[in-house]
């Protein structure tokens, strides 16, 4: 049997498409952390700004008619806390710089009393942060609006956000190498019914052809019952041609049996000698079709059973007696004499019975075939080294031939001469030796003219 | 001190301030040291506001490590050195000040180069900022007690106790205490912001002295010669390791560490973004960085480097925090009124 070739593996598929997922999922989440950890960091470096500049708003008063601040400590210290970057402050009023740096750029929105407003810029080599507050004191009665505005630079986040970064890429890889572990996990476990279908099917005997019950998930049960029903309709034609083949040995064989009765019958009642040389020829062509057809029907069923080969207990003296015995009288036409020998303690072997039978009547009816009148076949049972059923005669031997070809369907030898034949004897023993695990050997007489032809059976 | 012998600091801060809108001057250099190396490969320029005399033993050990690097040390004041750095473009590789403020400020303007390395890393975090920023010594201020007004009498050892002393007693003291003129020394002025954030006891005890007639100073050294000469009874505020110093030379007082808290000053470095000679820069940083390492460079140069432990081991020594706070009091607003309550504490007005 030859492996069907794989296109493609719903296993990889699926888990490709898991992992495909799960990097999906992966970038996702790292996104979406990396965006809320820098949204998070610049919220907080806003409100610390915020605060910052609310607090030196609060600290503004008018003093002698002019606007002074008495900065507080704490409006620049607090931002020294949470990171080391620079920091840079300017209040204004009315446009004039009050004090802080007077380079410090204007925010990008002016904000307003209800309103902080945030801009980001290069200042000083660094990009920084600016919150702006707007206040509104009064010197002498006239409204003055100050603008207050802190700055810092973002070194000192983008550290922490570049650390969160690490941490979601960390997290995504984590997440991915998980959910693709287990992606491949989910993949084998989901194909795990499937593999168990496979083994109960593979596990089967050879001609175990019931209905296939392992417990199957619900996707897959249309397909089990498409192969219960291949099944069964499987084994239906396989009785049916089990069937053909006895019935066609049996109405074959019986109507010859009948005619060649018949034949011999007239035959004894013939008295001129042409007459009765005519009904020989008769009764041998009679006996030569039927020989013919009942290998052609042994063949058939060789090839048949030895698919589902039985297990019987087969006693291999047994059978070569039988054997022997019911080619006596044919070979008894001939003066022929068979020589069964069997040892007392005979070996047994498991197989098919009838193949077995198949097998050894054709070798000795080969032998047969092809002795002299008047001479000797000699069948031997021995157990030695391995079993071997060795069928000898004193005829014309196999001659230069090819062996291994003679076992071919229909392949005859150039030796044959006048002896009809169908060339599917040793076809059938040698198919049947091997599926019985044993070989079949040719070779010639070891003790002068003829021919040997083994069985030859390994010791289990 | 250098710091402390500066005159005309007023107007020298007050230019500082108004930062780039004075025309640019020369630098003018108090003195100037160049040690030669003996095959010169590279010179190494630092402006300094420390004498000659604490500094001379490190540059030499520091020679001694790295033989083929001449050192070109200038000494200016502290105004003057802010003013070169951030106005006149002066070229040097490093910048070394006691003025931890406007250190913060050259690096809070972009005028540090950023360095890391095992030795700054070794550093306590109060010791350095930005990784621009590297104190190398640890200064407490310290109360100075002449032994001739002192002898056998109880010691205040805290600022409560000092000002109920001056108080009880103001016949014992009139004319005798001293402290810096703050209008005149960046040094003192940074002291007494440190202690009005610390304390309030500090306004307290500046209307106590103010009613006593406080004798008013511009350097360390001025008082100490007072406190010697038997003119002063106490000087509150003085730099502990330069009076350390004199006391070892002369004698004639007593230096009190206040148990209440004592601000600790950081003497700083800091390479500049225009050094030429980076990698020597940097190899100096390092090897103040890890002055402690040296105890003979300690002893001979008489600076107390860094050490964490001293001062978790005395809860009252606060070391000023370097960062964006100290921003504050260079405020033009906040220093003109800070200077206002300091008058009218003081001169009783
Ligand atoms: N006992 C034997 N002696 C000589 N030749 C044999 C013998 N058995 C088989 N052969 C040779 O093997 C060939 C194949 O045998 P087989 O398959 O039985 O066909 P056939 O019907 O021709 O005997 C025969 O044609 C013959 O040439």
């Amino acid at each position: 049997m030859t492996a069907q070739r794989a296109s493609g593996s719903i296993r990889r598929r699926l888990f490709l498409q898991l992992a495909l997922i799960a990097a999906l999922l992966s970038v996702g989440l790292f996104l979406v952390t990396r965006s809320l950890a820098a949204s998070a960091v610049e919220a907080m470096q806003d409100g610390i700004l915020a605060a910052s500049a609310t607090s030196i708003a609060d600290a503004l008063r008018s003093e002698d008619g002019a606007i002074t601040l008495d900065l507080p400590y704490s409006a620049l210290s607090m931002l020294g806390t949470i990171n080391q970057d620079r920091v840079f402050y300017r209040v204004v009023v009315d446009g004039e710089t009050l004090t802080g740096y007077e380079d410090l750029p204007p925010p990008d929105e002016t904000p307003t009393i209800s309103r902080n407003s945030f801009s980001t810029f290069a200042y000083r080599d660094d990009e920084v942060r600016m919150v702006s507050v707007a206040r509104v004191v009064s010197t002498g009665g006239v409204p003055s609006t100050v603008q207050i505005s802190v700055a810092q630079t973002r070194l000192g986040l983008s550290a922490i956000s570049q650390r969160i970064s690490g941490v979601a890429t960390a997290a995504g890889l984590g997440f991915f190498l998980v959910a693709t572990a287990l992606s491949l996990w989910a993949a084998r476990s989901a194909l795990r019914p499937l593999e168990r279908m496979t083994e109960a099917v593979t596990r089967r005997g050879p001609g175990d052809l019931r209905p296939l019950q392992a417990e199957t998930p619900a996707e897959l049960v249309p397909f089990v019952d498409a192969l219960n029903s291949f099944i069964s309709r499987l084994g239906a034609s396989l009785q049916r041609s089990e069937d053909l083949i006895a019935e066609a040995a049996h109405r074959v064989r019986t109507p010859l049996a009948t005619v060649r009765a018949k034949a011999e019958v007239t035959h004894r009642k013939l008295q001129k000698p042409e007459h009765r040389l005519t009904m020989r020829e008769m009764i041998r062509a009679i006996d030569e079709s039927s020989r013919s057809a009942g290998q052609l029907l042994d063949h058939a069923m060789v090839s048949f059973r030895t698919d589902s080969l039985s297990e019987d207990t087969v006693d291999l003296a047994e059978i070569v007696q039988e054997t022997c015995a019911r080619l006596e009288p044919a070979a008894g036409l001939k003066d022929v004499e068979i020589r069964c020998q069997t040892p007392a303690d005979a070996p047994t072997v498991r197989g098919d019975w009838l193949l077995l039978q198949s097998a050894i009547r054709n070798i000795v009816d080969n032998a047969v075939k092809y002795s002299p009148d008047d001479s000797v076949v000699d069948v031997r049972l021995e157990v030695g080294a391995n079993i071997r059923i060795s069928v000898t005669d004193l005829g014309r031997g196999f001659g230069g031939a090819d062996l291994e070809a003679l076992k071919a369907r229909f392949a005859r030898g150039g030796n044959v001469s006048d002896i009809v034949g169908s060339g599917l004897g040793l076809t059938i023993a040698d198919e049947v030796a091997r599926a019985h695990g044993a070989r079949l050997e040719l070779e010639p007489n070891k003790n002068g003219e003829g021919a040997c032809v083994s069985i030859v059976f390994p010791l289990s | 001190m250098r710091l402390d012998r500066l005159s005309a600091v007023l107007i020298g801060w007050l230019a500082v301030l108004a930062a780039w809108t004075l025309p640019a001057t020369a630098l003018e250099i108090e003195e100037r040291l160049v040690l030669e190396a003996q095959t010169p490969r590279s010179v190494l320029r630092i402006l300094s506001t420390a004498d000659r005399a604490p500094f001379e033993p490190i540059l030499k050990a520091f020679q001694a490590e790295n033989p083929d690097v001449t050192i070109d040390y200038t000494i200016a004041g502290t105004s003057d050195v802010m003013k070169a750095v951030s106005e006149d473009g002066a070229v040097f590789d490093l910048v070394i000040s006691s003025a931890m403020d406007l250190q913060t400020k050259l690096a809070n303007d972009g005028f540090a180069r950023t360095y890391r390395s095992a030795a700054t890393d070794s550093l306590p975090d109060w010791a350095r900022w930005r990784d621009q920023l590297f104190a190398f010594t640890q200064e407490p201020v310290v109360l100075i007690l002449s032994d001739a007004a002192f002898a056998g009498q109880v010691v205040p050892t805290t600022r409560d106790e000092l000002i109920e002393l001056l108080r009880d007693e103001p016949e014992r003291f009139m004319g005798k205490v001293g402290t810096y003129d703050v209008r005149t020394s960046g040094f003192g002025y940074l002291m007494a912001t440190q202690d009005s954030r610390v304390s309030e006891a500090i306004w307290r005890l500046l209307e106590v002295i103010g009613r006593l007639d406080a004798r008013l100073y511009c350097c360390s050294g001025d008082m100490l010669r007072d406190i010697r000469s038997g003119k002063l009874a106490v000087a509150y505020n003085v730099l502990g390791s330069y009076a350390a110093a004199e006391l070892r030379e002369t004698g004639g007082f007593r230096i009190v560490h206040m148990k209440d808290f004592a601000n600790v000053m950081l003497r700083t470095v800091l390479i500049l973004d225009r050094a030429e000679n980076v990698a020597d820069a940097q190899r100096m940083v390092d090897f103040l960085a890890t002055l402690g390492r040296r105890p003979d460079v300690v002893a001979a140069s008489g600076l107390p480097p860094i050490d964490d432990a001293a001062l978790r081991g005395n809860v009252a020594l606060r070391p000023i925090r370097l960062g964006p706070g100290l921003l504050v009091y260079l405020d033009r607003l906040k220093r003109r009124s800070f200077l206002r309550n300091w008058e009218a504490s003081i001169t009783q007005e």
